[in-house]
């Protein structure tokens, strides 16, 4: 009976050759798949095994790690903590060990968590050396006095808003603020008690303030009068016009094309046949109005979307996309060209506008991150500055500049003035919402400082939407302007 | 058959092995690796966790240097011509099965649900346990052919053995479904473990009376021999006792390990290849039919196709019914150990929660050893069956190649049931990784297995007794129809 022995020998192989393909396809084949798998406990855990890499602001951390009590059945080592947390949210998002991660805490969580694949080296050298595994930091645009002066505002604004400020040359996001926010080290562990309290509270349906928005980059508010800025770079690019002291042969009253509705303007302002200053300064909505309606629907949209409307924006951080409709009749792009009808821009989106305006027309890719580094603060990657399109010629540009500075010399936006050698450029906006207008307008501003030299190191948007204010006090000159100011004044001093 | 054993040229003919080494020396090297591995990597855990050597490596050295010890010397007494890979390869198993069951105890989660927590003391006094009963094997059971005689009473032994844990009362259900396990007191017991054996010792004694009935009365149809009707009876008896375990007990490994045993065995008895045909159509049948009444295999068949659909279920509030996430959690297991592994202590195979340490005990020597320590293990797994049939092939009697073949063919079939369980090649079973898991019943009847296979193989490299003057003498003294 030799022979089936022999059989069932080669049988037993078998069974175990099966064991060992089916092991190879497991953790040769699979391993990466199932090893990086989210719902795989073990992310969570080496998220929070070693001390996690920072978020740098100006050299200096603003989010750090603590060590848990790894008591009882925590296997998570460390916890997320945030100076000025509320303050810095828009930026850093959140690591949570219960509630996962966002923003750049989910993007770069590679690094932070030091299993980037970038990290290889140096990981392999730690190991060598015997030094604990460690996480990379996360090096940002940021300015902290710019930031520190956004929040500050609109916290004692008190309503509802944010503001965006770029660097016009590079395209650096230099302030990201959203009022309300959050405070992520409130849900940083895993405490059923306080975090997912804490957790709980900031849901948007418990808290209808949802302060977990980040309004500076995923909120889109119709951006009334700033986005005559657009409409003014579209005619100045068309050929419309080719200078901003030229008449420009708008009648008072103006009936829109194709309709007997009268596009009205806020108070009695100077608007008939006013130049592109005049009308840029008194913000007439006649003389934009029939502008975007004469330019037609696609070369309105053309522009807008040299601008950056219509896209998301990845600063790594998603940005909602701003909107402006396509093929609209004359009526449409007429309300479309003030920043009516369906347009609607995200803050850093508007701040986009100013800084290509500030930077001679050349628009630069927004972005926050700098460098990666690793934690013995090598530097892995680099953001190197990127020209995303080129909105107007440097030619138009100066003269829209011209005009925008006219807006806050002597225009609506005279609280934005800083002096000392400092030149403001800036546009208000006071945007109507609601059923038949009836909620309080989105009071906008947006502008750029501008040096004696002639450089541009900050342009920035500001919005304000406040239920609670009177309607009358709310317009962008008088709410949103001494934001902005404070923001550019600090960017400058900073420099200094 | 016996023309093998005539031909003096062929290695697996031992008769030319007057004098030949009884490698007791080489079994003793090998022990000693056996012995200093785990205990590498139990200091390995220790320095992981905790960051030092860890108190009790001394007395867990010392034990399991003891154990191997005492098992080598009763060897080298009682049966020195012994195949010396045996007890050095089930040492070795045992202790880094000790090693990791010792290693999951450190974890809180797995203490907080009671399933870690000096288990591996436990799971070292099982060992001694078993070594004893491998020692006592060894003492008393001085020609595996006496077992024969037992062969109607075994058989009475191992259907009392299945069927006790569906005494009410005495059965009891610990993992999901699946119904192989008996209390008694504080104590849970796995027969299905013993009765392995002791089914192995029946069928063994009984084919070993039947063979030439059902291997030479049947008639050639297609190429095939087909056997009597009449002949049929005990596989159909078998089978329909493998049907009533699925049925009842809900555990397809066990069924499918016992119904595979005989099969195995009633070819090697007959050498009839039809009897395999039949055998795989008999338990195709089996299978299918069963599923497609029984919920109990269902769901552990949907449980084995989409894993990931019983972790979300078992996460889900207001899902009712058994969703067990532990196959996920250890197929994440295998995935992050990798190539290398996480090294000891390192993993979180005690994710799994329940039975980490028993039947999913695999996962962390995937997770923690990688693909290179996990591939190590299973090959040692099956270099034992190997050493178990090449037993089978040397001895020298019928009985002796048919049990010798009926537990290694066992052992292979649990481990690659239960391996291939946890890893999510066939559907999963209630049963454990022989050596490996924590589990009393498995250790020590194992090691039983372990003690019957090196008697054979004693028996069988043993040289013949001394030849009688005349070369042809013994030749004709040695020579049986086997």
């Amino acid at each position: 009976m030799n022979k089936p022995l022999r059989r069932i020998a080669i049988f037993c192989g078998l069974l175990v050759l099966a064991l060992l393909i089916r092991d190879n396809w497991l953790q040769y084949v699979k391993a990466d798949s199932l090893r990086t798998d989210p719902k795989n406990r073990r992310v969570t855990i080496a998220r929070y095994s070693s001390p996690r890499g920072d978020i740098i602001v100006d050299g200096n951390p603003i989010t750090g790690s603590t060590k848990t009590s790894k008591s009882g059945l925590n296997d998570l080592e460390y916890k997320r903590t945030y100076k000025d947390g509320a303050m810095w949210a828009p930026v850093t998002g959140y690591a949570s060990q219960a509630f996962g991660a966002s923003q750049l805490e989910s993007i770069d969580d590679g690094i932070l968590t030091g299993t980037d694949d970038r990290l290889f080296f140096r990981n392999t050298l730690d190991m060598f050396t015997g030094k604990q595994k460690q996480g990379g930091n996360v090096v940002t645009t940021l300015n902290a006095a710019a930031q520190k002066a956004a929040y500050d505002g609109l916290q004692k604004q008190g309503g509802k808003g944010a503001v965006a400020a770029i660097d016009p040359s590079t395209g650096k996001i230099l302030a990201l603020a959203s009022y309300p926010s959050y405070d992520p080290s409130t849900f940083a562990g895993n405490s059923t008690g306080t975090d997912t309290t804490a957790w709980q509270k900031l849901q948007k349906k418990v808290n209808p303030n949802d302060p977990m928005l980040n309004r500076a980059l995923r909120e889109t508010y119709p951006p009334g009068s700033t986005f005559k800025v657009v409409t003014a770079a579209a005619a100045l690019e068309n050929g419309l016009y080719t200078s901003a002291d030229q008449a420009t042969n708008s009648p008072l009253p103006y009936i829109m094309k194709g309709t007997t509705t009268e596009l009205k303007n806020e108070g009695n302002i100077p608007c008939k046949n006013a130049t592109m200053r005049v009308a840029l300064r008194v913000s007439c909505n006649t003389v934009f109005g029939k502008m975007g309606s004469d330019l037609g629907s696609d070369k309105m949209l053309a522009e807008a979307k040299k601008f950056g409307f219509d896209a998301e924006q990845f600063t790594p951080v998603r940005s909602s996309a701003s909107v402006f409709s396509q093929d609209m009749n004359p009526s449409q792009t007429a309300l479309s060209s003030i920043g009516q009808y369906n347009t609607a821009a995200t803050p850093l989106q508007m701040a986009m506008v100013a800084a290509a305006v500030a930077n001679n027309g050349k628009l630069m890719k927004p972005y926050m991150v700098d460098k990666l580094q690793s934690s013995g603060v090598d530097t892995i990657a680099q953001t190197e500055p990127q020209e995303l399109s080129q909105p107007l010629s440097a030619k138009n540009a100066q003269i829209l500049q011209s005009m925008m500075e006219t807006v806050v010399k002597e225009g609506t936006g005279t609280k934005a003035q800083i002096g000392g050698g400092i030149t403001v450029g800036g546009k208000t906006g006071t945007a109507q919402h609601g059923v038949e207008n009836s909620a309080n307008p989105y009071a906008w501003f947006i502008s750029y400082a501008k040096l004696p030299d002639g450089s541009s190191p900050v342009a920035v948007a500001t919005v304000i939407e406040d239920d609670n204010a009177n309607r009358d006090d709310i317009s962008g000159g008088g709410l949103a302007a001494p934001i902005a100011k404070s923001v550019m004044e600090a960017v400058i001093n900073s420099k200094k | 058959m016996s023309s093998t054993t005539n031909t003096p040229t062929h290695h697996t003919s031992t008769i030319g092995a007057i004098g030949a080494p009884s490698r007791r020396n080489t079994e003793l090297a090998l022990l000693l690796f056996a012995v200093v591995i785990p205990v590498f990597a139990y200091a390995n855990v220790g320095l992981a966790i905790d960051d030092k050597v860890p108190a009790g490596l001394l007395g867990y050295g010392l034990g399991l240097g003891l154990l191997a010890g005492v098992g080598h010397l009763a060897v080298r007494k009682f049966a020195p011509y012994a195949d010396p890979l045996l007890l050095p390869l089930a040492t070795l198993l045992n202790g880094l099965g000790l090693v990791a069951i010792w290693r999951l105890d450190q974890s809180k989660l797995l203490q907080s649900i009671g399933v870690a927590g000096g288990k591996a003391t436990n799971q070292l006094i099982y060992t001694a346990l078993g070594i004893a009963l491998f020692v006592i094997a060894l003492i008393f059971l001085k020609d595996h052919r006496v077992l024969q005689r037992y062969t109607y009473i075994s058989m009475a032994g191992a259907l009392v053995l299945l069927l006790l844990p569906l005494v009410p009362g005495l059965g009891a259900d610990l993992t999901y479904g699946a119904k192989i396990w008996i209390k008694v007191g504080s104590f849970t017991i796995q027969p299905g473990e013993f009765a392995k054996i002791v089914l192995a010792i029946f069928f063994a004694g009984y084919l070993m009376v039947k063979r030439d009935a059902l291997a030479l009365a049947s008639r050639r149809f297609m190429g095939l021999y087909l056997p009597r009707g009449r002949d049929l009876g005990p596989i159909i008896v078998v089978w329909m006792i493998s049907i009533l375990i699925l049925v009842f007990e809900t555990d397809l490994g066990t069924s499918l390990l016992f119904f595979g045993m005989f099969v195995i065995m009633l070819y090697v008895a007959t050498e009839r290849t039809s009897w395999i045909v039949f055998g795989l159509l008999m338990s195709a049948a089996g299978a299918v039919g069963v599923a497609s009444f029984e919920p109990h295999v269902q769901t552990r068949v949907q449980a084995w196709l989409n894993p990931m659909h019983e972790y979300v279920l078992s996460r889900t509030p207001g899902v009712t019914g058994v969703h067990s996430d532990q196959l996920q959690q250890a197929l994440w297991a295998f995935g992050s150990g990798g190539t290398l592994g996480t090294g000891w202590g390192q993993g979180h195979s005690e994710l799994i929660r329940f039975a980490a340490n028993s039947d999913f005990i695999l996962a962390t020597f995937g997770e923690e050893l990688g693909l290179a320590g996990l591939m190590a293990i299973l090959l040692i797994y099956g270099l034992i069956v190997e050493r178990g049939v090449r037993t089978a092939l040397a001895a020298r009697d019928p009985f002796g190649k048919l049990l010798a073949v009926g537990l290694s063919g066992a052992f292979a079939l649990q481990v690659f049931v239960v391996a291939g369980g946890v890893m999510g090649l066939i559907p999963l079973t209630g049963m454990t990784m022989p050596f490996l898991a924590y589990g009393g019943s498995s250790v020590i009847a194992n090691w039983a297995l372990i003690g019957i296979l090196i008697r054979i193989s004693d028996t069988a490299r043993r040289p013949a007794p001394a030849p009688a003057g005349n070369p042809d003498a013994e030749m004709t003294q040695v020579v049986r129809p086997s």
